[in-house]
């Protein structure tokens, strides 16, 4: 597994250029009790191919970063200061007729709830064959065989009957696929997909995953997978990112996230995670508190309320400044814990549960 | 949908019959006594035993209400009036005409003046309606939500007879409504009625505006309307294509209620501009006493009203493909 590299210059660093890089993004919406910083200086890359997996709380910012990425907020009361680069295409800065032909063509979309996202109003061969109509000008057969094609692809039984049925006679799963396929109808070069099995059960979710890591395998699509699921991150990507409140608190390889976690958020998330090994007497520690209000944040790290470990760093940097991620490339992360103090605690942690 | 439409057609019947009881339990339960009325100032007890003979007022009230309804379907045997061929509603107290030639001679005034006023409201209503969401917090949106408000708070009585007195008397531009039949001359008819429409359109337009930009705006904020702008759909494509059709349902929904509304409207419209359709008839069967009259105009009213809400059902099926209509 090639470690990523995280350089503050896209195509400046020492690996293959990244696909999509997204530097120190903010996005602020303006509400009726105050600004929300829902992403506060993210930064991060996604190689060509590969598998970007994006896990947090509810209010990490995960979701609005990548609705970011389409340019898909309200433009009259959202703030989007940073950059954003797919390949040589800045995103933030582009225009409304751009950001509409990159959308369902180069990148793509997949949503958490697929029977309030897809339209009720439409069968599913036409939702699926409009984006084909609108980005490659096809015919109205074209496209129906082209969705007829897609379904087929992401294993619809009986495509050639069912593009003409409404969402809402399709199974849950079955409904997850057809967006998938309404998704890749332009082969995307880049898929989004927001928490795609949440509301799945989980031999369907299984079947999902499956079937995403099969398209990537054969035709080289680059995914960002959006989850709170842990164990979906270690199946699936290739790439982690933990974001909490609105920034990056820890990223890498799965591998080493998961397996040497160093940030004291990654620590609770996988601590509080039911494991079958473990003995049923052992109680599960959550993490305790709760995420922070985005309009009012604390001051200094995100996360020091609750934390265990601020008292270990020397000064009172945790409450007063915010962690940047280090080291820059390969595994980083937001914390002023030293190295051996991580090691420590994670052993003595490990010696805890055994 | 066969088997929604004999349901609800068979549903309608019940209702009818319903009605036409309540009417006539109502009419019986009032002081006034029609006989009596008809009598006049010096009514000798002969003169009123007669009346009461020839109205067939001297039955149980069942019988009269078993002939009343048996005439709707076979039709009836009048000593008075002869043979009265089905679908019969008898003879009418005060003006002895055939109620059923009445009610169907006056028919398409009250028709025309509803549907007019409806096909101007609705196309108008959701216009501007559509038109403020999609320049939702613009002045042009502001604008049309407080005019709206203010045309809602208006009462036809009022209104109409400014219209007419600036419109026709004043500023000469349309003649004075009237009812001209659409066979004869669609063009005049169109004329004719051109302010009655527009004037039930200031006041009933608002509710439309008011809702359809609600919806619109509520549609918008969808989930699968986001996937549609995440897919590149152009920003008119997704308000025109996706949001109007969800935001239709509760729209017809109202329409489907304010038709009643407005049918029932019809007598203050009518008297309004001195059109002659069911509404006068039904104000002039309640001064009279006449029952055969009131009952008859109910029950066509409430037929009317039946048939099209089956049809806004119906327009549902179309709308909203989930809807089963079974």
């Amino acid at each position: 597994m090639t470690t990523v590299s995280w350089s503050s210059e896209p195509g400046t660093s020492r690996g293959p250029e990244p696909f999509l890089s997204v530097r120190d993004l903010s996005v602020r919406f303006s509400t009726e009790d105050g600004v929300v910083h829902a992403v506060d200086g993210l930064s991060f890359d996604v190689e060509k191919g590969t598998t970007l997996g994006i896990v947090g709380e509810s209010g990490s910012g995960k979701s609005v970063t990548n609705l970011t990425i389409l340019g898909l907020h309200d433009p009259a009361h959202t703030e989007v200061d940073g950059e954003i680069w797919l390949e040589d295409q800045e995103l933030v800065g582009a225009g409304a007729s751009t950001l509409e032909k990159l959308r369902g063509n180069r990148v793509a979309m997949i949503f958490q709830d697929p029977l309030t996202s897809l339209s009720p109003f439409h069968t599913i061969g036409r939702q699926i064959g409009e984006v084909y109509r609108k980005h490659k000008g096809a015919s109205k057969k074209e496209a129906r065989d082209r969705a007829i094609e897609m379904l087929e692809r992401v294993g619809i039984p009986q495509p050639a009957t069912r593009v003409d049925h409404y969402p809402h006679e399709f199974s849950g799963g079955m409904r997850q696929r057809a967006m998938i396929a309404m998704a890749l109808v332009c082969d995307p070069d880049l898929l989004i997909a927001d928490e795609p099995t949440t509301a799945l059960d989980v031999t369907v979710q299984a079947q999902i995953l499956d079937l995403l890591k099969d398209l990537q395998q054969q035709f080289g699509t680059t995914i960002i997978l959006i989850t709170h699921d842990l164990g979906v991150v270690a199946n699936t990507a290739d790439n982690v990112l933990v974001m909490y409140a609105g920034r990056a608190a820890e990223r890498g390889t799965v591998r080493e996230v998961l397996s040497k976690p160093s940030h004291p958020y990654t620590w609770g998330l996988l601590s509080s995670m039911p494991r079958l090994t473990s003995s049923v007497d052992v109680p599960l520690v959550p993490v305790r508190g709760t995420p922070p209000s985005l309009l009012n944040r604390p001051a200094g790290c995100a996360f020091h309320p609750r934390c265990d470990f601020p008292q270990l760093v020397g000064s009172d940097l945790c409450f007063t400044q915010r962690p940047d991620i280090s080291p820059e490339n390969g595994h980083g992360d937001a914390c002023y814990l030293t190295l051996q103090q991580k090691r420590d605690i994670r052993t003595g942690d490990t010696k805890e549960q055994a | 949908m066969t088997s929604f439409l004999v349901r609800r057609i068979l549903g309608a019947i019940v209702i009818l019959i319903l009605i036409s009881l309540i009417t006539f339990y109502l009419f019986y339960a009032l002081p006034r006594d029609p006989a009596r009325a008809f009598c006049g100032k010096i009514c000798r007890p002969e003169t009123l035993t007669l009346i009461r003979h020839n109205l067939g007022m001297d039955e149980p009230l069942f019988v009269q209400y078993w002939h009343w309804l048996s005439g709707i379907f076979m039709g009836r045997e009048f000593t008075q009036f002869g043979a009265c061929p089905a679908p019969c509603l008898g003879y009418s107290f005060a003006t002895q005409e055939p109620v059923f030639s009445a009610i169907v001679d006056r028919f398409p005034v009250t028709l025309s003046l509803t549907l007019g006023a409806s096909v101007v409201i609705l196309s108008f209503g959701i216009l501007t309606g559509m038109l403020a969401a999609w320049k939702v917090g613009q002045p042009l949106d502001k604008i049309a939500s407080s005019t709206s408000v203010i045309g809602a708070s208006l009462q036809i009585y009022f209104v109409g007879p400014l219209v007419v007195f600036a419109v026709v008397d004043t500023l000469g531009l349309l003649p004075r409504p009237s009812y001209v039949p659409f066979t004869e001359d669609p063009l005049t008819w169109f004329v004719h009625l051109l302010i009655p429409w527009v004037v039930l359109s200031i006041i009933f337009t608002a509710n439309y505006t008011r809702m359809t930009r609600s919806q619109m705006l509520e549609q918008l904020a969808e989930d699968y309307v986001r996937t549609a702008r995440a897919k590149g759909m152009s920003g008119r494509s997704v308000f025109f294509r996706f949001a109007w059709r969800g935001a239709m349902i509760p729209i017809i929904t109202i329409f489907g209620v304010d038709l009643a509304t407005l049918l029932g409207g019809a007598i203050i419209t009518e008297q309004t501009f001195t059109l002659h359709g069911i509404g006068e008839l039904a104000v002039r069967a309640v001064q009279n006493t006449d029952l055969p009259m009131l009952l008859g105009v109910t029950v066509v009213g409430a037929a009317a009203i039946v048939f099209l809400n089956i049809v806004v059902d119906v327009l549902y099926a179309f709308i909203d493909p989930r809807v089963r209509l079974s």
